[in-house]
This record gives C-alpha cells, structure tokens and sequence, in this order.
C-alpha cells in the first residue's frame, strides 16, 4: 500500500509541473480514488461524515448484476449448443458465452468510459461513477450477436446525448443503458429484431429452421400477426415452460432472461437497501395488473398466456430490478415512487402485448416513466405546498 | 396533563467518547472572550475600548441594526485586545479576567410584579436577550416581536451530547425562575420538552406546557419539536432557549447577577479528560482541556454534527455547552482495508451498505473527521427523508435555496427549519454536501428579502 500511495504521490508531483499536463489530473484521481479513500476532511458543519459513498453504492448494484452476468454468459453458451445440437462439456457452454460476452462488456466500458474521461478533463472534474453501472447494465441487454461496433456506437450515444449533455452523472433525465438500447433498437431496428441475433452463430448455422432462433416474445408477438409461429398458447408453454422461463433457459437478451438471478440481484439490493422497494412492488403489480386483465380479455394467444408467465418473459424482470429502480431517472419521492413504478409496470405490459411491433416494451415503458417521473414528483410536492397553504389558513 | 410525541423517522449517532458523569471547576480563565461571529447575522457596535475597565454584565457592544440588544461580559477585568478578521470583521473582544469577580448588581424586583415591557427592557439591558433565539431564521430574537410561543427541549440528542438531566438536577428554583420571565414575555405557553426518563427539575417545572418526547435523534432538536407540536406558518414567530441558559436568565431574576456560569461536557476519543466541567461563557478552550491534546485531533466547540472548529487557543462558543475532540481523518485509506470496499465492521453507516445496521445498537463507532468520499450531484434519492421528521422534502428546499427561488423556499417550509435540523441529512448523504450551510444561506436571504 505504502508502494502504491508512493506511485500517486509522484504522478501528483509529475502532473503539478505544468499546466499542460494538469488537464490530465482527473485520469489519475480516478484510479487514485478507487484504489484510496481520499483524505480530504469535513470543514465547519457536520464534522463526521457516513462511510457510505458513491463508489461503494454503484459496486453493490454491480455486485448484484453478476448472477445475471454468470447466468448470461452461460445460457449464450447454452442456447448456441442447443440449436447446433452438438453434445458438449459444461466448460466449453461457458466458454463459448464468455467468448461472445465478454467483449460485450468491454466494449460497452471502454467505449462509455472513454467518453467520462474526455469530458472530465474538458470540465476539469473528476470523474463520476454513474458510468460504472451502465457499463455493465448496457452488455447485459443486448442480443448476443450485436455487432461489437454497434454497441460502441450505442455506448458513445447514450453517455454523451443521454447523460454528458445535462451535465453529467445525476443530472440525466433518461436510464442511459435504455438510452444505448433505444438507440439501437430504431437506429439498426432490421438488425435488432428479427430472429437473427438472439442466438449467438445463429447465421452461420445450416439446416437450422429460421423461426428456431425468435425470442419468447417474439413467437408472442407472432400470434397478433397472419401467420403465428406457434398454433396455440400451449404450444408455447411447452417450448417455453414456467420453469425454464424462471430458471433463464430461454433466448434473450444477455442477462435478462433468468427470472432467478435478477430475483438474486434484486435481494442484494433490497437487502443493502441501495434500490427502492416501493419501485419494485409497484412496478410488479403495475404489470401484473395490466397483464391480467388482457388475460381476462383473451381472444389471442398472447393475451392467453397466464399473467405471472408473461412477466417471466422478456425484459420485465430484469427492469423492475436495475432498470426501473435508477434513482436518478426515477421518482424522488416516497409516493411518485409507486405512481411511478406502476406506471412503468403497467405501460411495459400494455406496449408489449398490445402493439407487437414493440416486443421491447419495457425498455420503452421505463424511458416514458423516466420523462413523467418530474412531473409525478411535481404533483407530489404541490401536495405538500397546498398542505401547508391550507395550514396558514387555518391557523 | 402532558402529550406525548413520537418521532419515527431520525437516527441515533452511537460515537465513542461519551463524558462520565462527573462534575469537575474548571481552571479560571485568564482571558474570555465574547464574539459576534457566534450570533449569526449581527453587526456589532462597540461600547468598549481596550484598555476599559468592565463588570460582568456590564455592556461590551450592542447589535447596530436592533440597538437595543446588548451583549456583557461574563467576567470583570479589562478589555485586552480586539481581534478582527477580513474587512476588519470583529471576531473577538477579550477581556483578561480579575482574580475575583465583581458584578454590575442591579436590585432584586419580584418578577410578578413586572409587566412585559419592564421584563424586556430588564433582559435586554443586562445582556440575557440574546439566550432567546427565534424561528424562523434561528437568529437572536427580536425585541419588538411578541412570539406565539416559547420553546425549551430539555434534552439533547446529538451524538456525545451532555446530559442536561445531570446538569440542571437539583436546580429547580433557578430553572422556575427562568421560566417564570420567559412567561411574561409570551401571550402563549412555554412549551417543556422531556424524555420518559427526565429529571424531576423538568418533570416538576411549574407554568409549562410538558409533552415527553421519544424517538432517535433529531428528536432533541427544538425545531422538530416545534413541527410537530405547533408548527410555524409564515409571518408567525417562535422563540426558543437553552435550558442551562433558561438557569442564567433564572440567576439574574433571584440575585441580579449576570452570572454566566456553565456546565460542559467535554467529549470525544481524543478527549483525555472526558468529565462534565463548570466553567463560564466565553472561558478559552485551553483552561477546560486543560491537559494536551492528542497529536492530529480536531477540537470542536458543540457537537459533531453541528459545532464549530477552534484551537486551543479559541474561546468557548456562547450557547455551545459541549466540546468534543475527534481525530482528524486527513490520511488515506486503502480502499480495500479501511476504504470504500472494505467489508466496514467498524465503520458506522446509516445505510445498509455497511454491516453495521445489523450490530446491536449500543455498539459504539470511533469516527474521524474523513469525509469519505467525494463530493457529488445527487444520485441517491429517498436518504435525506429517513432521517428528517418534518413535512417537507428537504432536497426540493435545498434545490429551491440553491436557485435563490425565495417563493419555493416559502412554499417548501423554509420557515420551519433551521441548519441544525438538516445535520443528519448532511451526515447521512452519499453526495457529501454541505448541506447545512446551504440552509443557513437561505435562511439569510429570506431574513435580508423578506422580514
């Protein structure tokens, strides 16, 4: 340690020297703060500070995404295999996911972190954490085959339009891994949908049949449209059963499928008390609410699928989780918390199941309620202004 | 017939270095000092000059803009030296103390005979006034103002905080005394706020209005009190008091003597000599800790949530009744032993990102004056409200004083809180802002705009 602390104290005395080499000081005091908890001491007012900060709070959502991340790079591997129909180790499933996620994920913080860095020192402030969630949020909802540049593009999009422009970390007003995700879902829609990406050397297979690769979702979507991939709601519990929806054992993107990891993830996170428990409750019911009633309403087989099913597919779980619960984008206070998880919730169900087009409604859901989350917080305050109104007037 | 009150948002900050329950004199100070920086927002004019021969009590300066507000001197001797800051700002008035003190003696009258102007003007002249401090704005109260009501929390729940139950046991005549002026001075109660567990000088005190109090900390602060047992609407006024200062105001009534003498409690792991200590307003720092100080620690006149840093060579703050000394956290720490990622059994948290919410709560944490992290727009919501008991939202009014929106600010609750009141928050926050200063730059530009 003494070692280390001797390496910073001489990059200080380095980059002191000049003013040209000072712009470079947030690139040091990045590493240098995660490897230390600087020394800086309280003024007058509060003389002792919590030991909680920023860093500690973003590495426990991080913590928290590794089951899925685990997960992800396991049932890549595994849903390859699965089509191809070879036989082959637990090691080599987890090797082939590794190797198409993985460089998913360094990509995503090369590319985003590349950004905070040129803006740090252009505003000459250090650099903020905001982006190590993202980093690991934006891999983790992707389909495994996205082109490696697409996801730099999408990164570089989402840090600077999504977040640099209003000012940086804390200030954005959309999740920007949603952002990154939007981004490519109408930029590249024809690469991004379909069924062509999902599973990883889905194109270079032969005698595979094409519909064999669509996600959960999107053989659901296929029963709103003339030619359903599947013939009945049965059909697709049986591809897609309760148990491997819950386990993960579906296609998807990365990290989203396993209903069990996120619940693992967002256990963590409940637990340490970092994301909203009012945000998450509300969000499920939210959705579970919507899909209930199209449930009741029938009439195709997507509104046939159980309630509790349909939120096991797709995204939901995996936004109710990380996504929805992004303090900054969401609702500040305790009651715009449920209007606004319910609306997310609601919102994602009814996009999803009512127009098709939009399998993703979730993301779109969550970035709608990120824009109402001000104005739900407005309405929640102007209660609390007229309260205090009514209470002069009384008085 | 007493209320009671519960305070169910808050949190009790278990600190190292609490002060045993012992009462030591003090060393007499050689030197006092009595300094307007400690009330905030006067202008002091002064009445003496060095070389000038005071009593206790006699006048040293008055407020420039109230003329009527007097502040004394604690002790007789001579004015020493006048000390001033940036643009010739006065920051001390010392006075090197006599051996014996003498008083300026004024004759005992029978305060139930007084009228409230005659009280006024008594309080005003023999410098007890500026005890009373009101809300809004939590600056000495306004002579010319008739408040709806007088507050005393008989309690303090700070961290470290002195036990006003063994300060103030056995001084019932004084304290009634007190409490006796300050009735004349209000057309409503005076309102005593207790803990289950307070001492009879409290329990038995006579024209209160008595309501126990329980919860965790902030629930000793008398502008939580004031919310939830008569909350302030704009343009009303409320004043407040300290209860060893309500013992002084009490003193002069029965002897007519400005006798400002204290008890403190020095506090702190870095303390050595952790005791309740009688002294006087106004003593320098260094006749109460009289033994040295530990290498590389913080000395602090009040609490740590919301004292001031002195030197040894300082002067004890006017309404403080608590030094605490803390060490200084100015070194770095490895992020993995002791740092950001550190599994954190030793470090206290009000979040559950650190174990420590699952220790027992009388497990007590040595803190240093680290601030443990950087400092950060907001990113965390939802922190600040679990350990604010008002009906406000303290970051939309930290946002509307930070965008000088004076309208918001009323809108928002400004009127009823004080910085004190958003120590926790300070303390608690992930961002590591300063937001108690914040506060108190509201509350003067509402004061310069609005009253």
């Amino acid at each position: 340690m003494k070692f280390l602390r001797k390496i910073f104290d001489n990059a200080h005395a380095k980059l002191n020297k000049s003013e040209k080499t000072k712009k470079f000081f947030p690139l040091v005091d990045a590493i240098e703060t995660l490897m230390f908890t600087p020394n800086h001491v309280t003024k007058n007012g509060t003389h002792v500070r919590d030991s909680i900060d920023l860093k500690r709070t973003m590495m426990i959502v991080i913590i928290a995404l590794i089951p899925c991340l685990l997960f992800g790079i396991y049932n890549t591997g595994y849903q390859h295999f699965l089509l191809t129909g070879e036989a082959v180790s637990f090691w080599e499933i987890v090797g082939k996911g590794a190797l198409v996620v993985l460089p998913l994920v360094v990509v995503s913080y090369g590319a985003g972190l590349f950004v905070e860095f040129i803006f740090a020192i252009k505003n000459g402030h250090s650099v903020q954490e905001g982006f190590l969630v993202s980093g690991m949020l934006i891999p983790l909802i992707m389909p495994a085959d996205v082109p490696l540049w697409m996801v730099a593009v999408a990164t570089i999009f989402a840090v600077v339009i999504g977040k640099e422009v209003f000012g940086g970390t804390g200030m954005n007003i959309l999740n920007v891994a949603l952002t990154a995700r939007a981004f490519l879902f109408f930029a590249y829609p024809t690469k991004m949908s379909g069924n062509e990406v999902w599973i990883t050397g889905f194109d270079k297979m032969e005698g595979v049949d094409a519909s064999s690769g669509a996600t959960a979702l999107g053989d659901l979507a296929s029963f709103m449209q003339e030619t359903p991939a599947l013939e009945n709601v049965a059909q697709f519990q049986q591809k897609y059963s309760m148990m491997d929806s819950f386990l993960g054992f579906i296609p998807g993107s990365v990290g989203e499928t396993s209903v069990l990891m996120c619940l693992i993830g967002a256990g963590l996170l409940l637990w340490t008390g970092i994301a909203s428990w009012r945000i998450m409750i509300s969000f499920f019911f939210g959705g579970f609410v919507m899909a209930s009633v199209l449930n009741l309403v029938g009439g195709n087989g997507y509104f046939e699928l159980p309630a509790l099913h349909q939120l096991m597919v797709g995204g939901f779980m995996f936004g109710l989780v990380f996504m929805a619960t992004d303090p900054v984008t969401a609702s500040q206070t305790n009651s715009g918390k449920l209007i606004y998880g319910f609306l997310a919730g609601f919102l994602g169900i009814l996009i999803r199941m009512v127009n098709p087009a939009y399998p993703e409604g979730i993301m779109l859901a969550i970035l709608i309620a990120n824009v109402f989350a001000p104005l739900i917080d407005h309405m929640v305050i102007r209660a609390n202004v007229n309260r205090r109104n009514k209470r002069l007037k009384t008085a | 017939m007493s209320q009671t009150i519960t305070i169910r948002k808050g949190l009790d900050v278990n600190m190292k270095g609490k002060a045993e329950k012992v009462l030591v004199e003090a060393a007499k100070s050689k030197l006092f000092s009595i300094q307007p920086p400690n009330f905030t927002g006067l202008t002091p004019k002064l009445v003496v000059k060095v070389g000038d021969k005071v009593k206790a009590g006699s006048p040293v300066f008055f407020d420039k803009y109230r003329d009527s507000i007097y502040y004394v001197s604690p002790v007789s001797g001579v004015v020493k030296d006048i000390v001033r800051g940036a643009k010739r700002r006065i920051l001390d008035v010392i006075v090197e103390a006599d051996a014996e003190t003498s008083y300026l003696e004024s004759t005992v009258t029978d305060v139930k005979n007084l009228d409230r102007e005659a009280v006024k003007s008594m309080m005003l002249s023999s410098g007890l006034w500026p005890f009373l401090r009101m809300r809004p704005i939590d600056i000495v109260a306004n002579p010319t103002d008739t408040p709806k009501a007088i507050f005393i929390s008989s309690f303090d729940s700070n961290p470290l905080a002195p036990d006003n139950d063994f300060i103030l046991d056995g001084k019932d005549a004084e304290f009634n005394a007190g409490i006796e002026l300050l009735n004349k001075l209000t057309d409503g109660n005076v309102h005593l706020q207790t803990r289950k567990s307070s001492s009879a000088v409290f329990k038995n005190a006579k024209e209160v209005q008595i309501t126990n109090v329980k919860g965790a900390h902030p629930a000793g602060n008398v502008g939580v009190q004031i919310h939830h047992i008569n909350p302030i609407n704009k343009g009303e006024i409320v004043w407040y008091i300290n209860p060893q200062d309500v013992l002084i105001l009490g003193r002069y009534a029965l002897t007519g003597k400005y006798d400002a003498t204290k008890v403190i409690a020095v506090t702190g792991e870095n303390a050595s000599d952790k005791k309740y200590f009688k002294t006087i307003i106004g003593s320098s720092i260094s006749s109460i800790i009289s033994k040295s100080v530990k290498e590389n620690s913080r000395i602090i006149s009040g609490n740590p949530l919301t004292g001031s840093q002195v030197s040894s060579d300082d002067f004890l703050s006017f309404y403080d009744s608590q030094i605490t000394i803390l060490p200084e956290g100015d070194n770095y720490k490895f992020f993995l032993t002791e740092g950001w990622l550190s599994a954190g059994f030793k470090r206290f948290s009000a979040s559950r990102a650190y174990p420590s919410w699952m220790m027992p709560k009388s497990k007590e944490y040595a803190m240093d004056t680290n601030i443990n992290g950087e400092e950060r727009a907001y990113v965390v919501s939802g922190q600040y409200e679990k350990v604010f008991p008002f009906d406000i939202y303290p970051v939309y009014l930290i946002k509307s004083i930070l965008s000088n929106d004076i309208e918001r600010m009323e809108n928002l609750g400004i009127y009823e809180v004080a910085p004190e009141d958003f120590a926790l928050c300070e303390f608690v926050c992930t961002s590591k802002i300063n937001v108690q200063q914040i506060v108190r730059d509201g509350l003067d530009m509402i004061y310069d705009e609005c009253m």
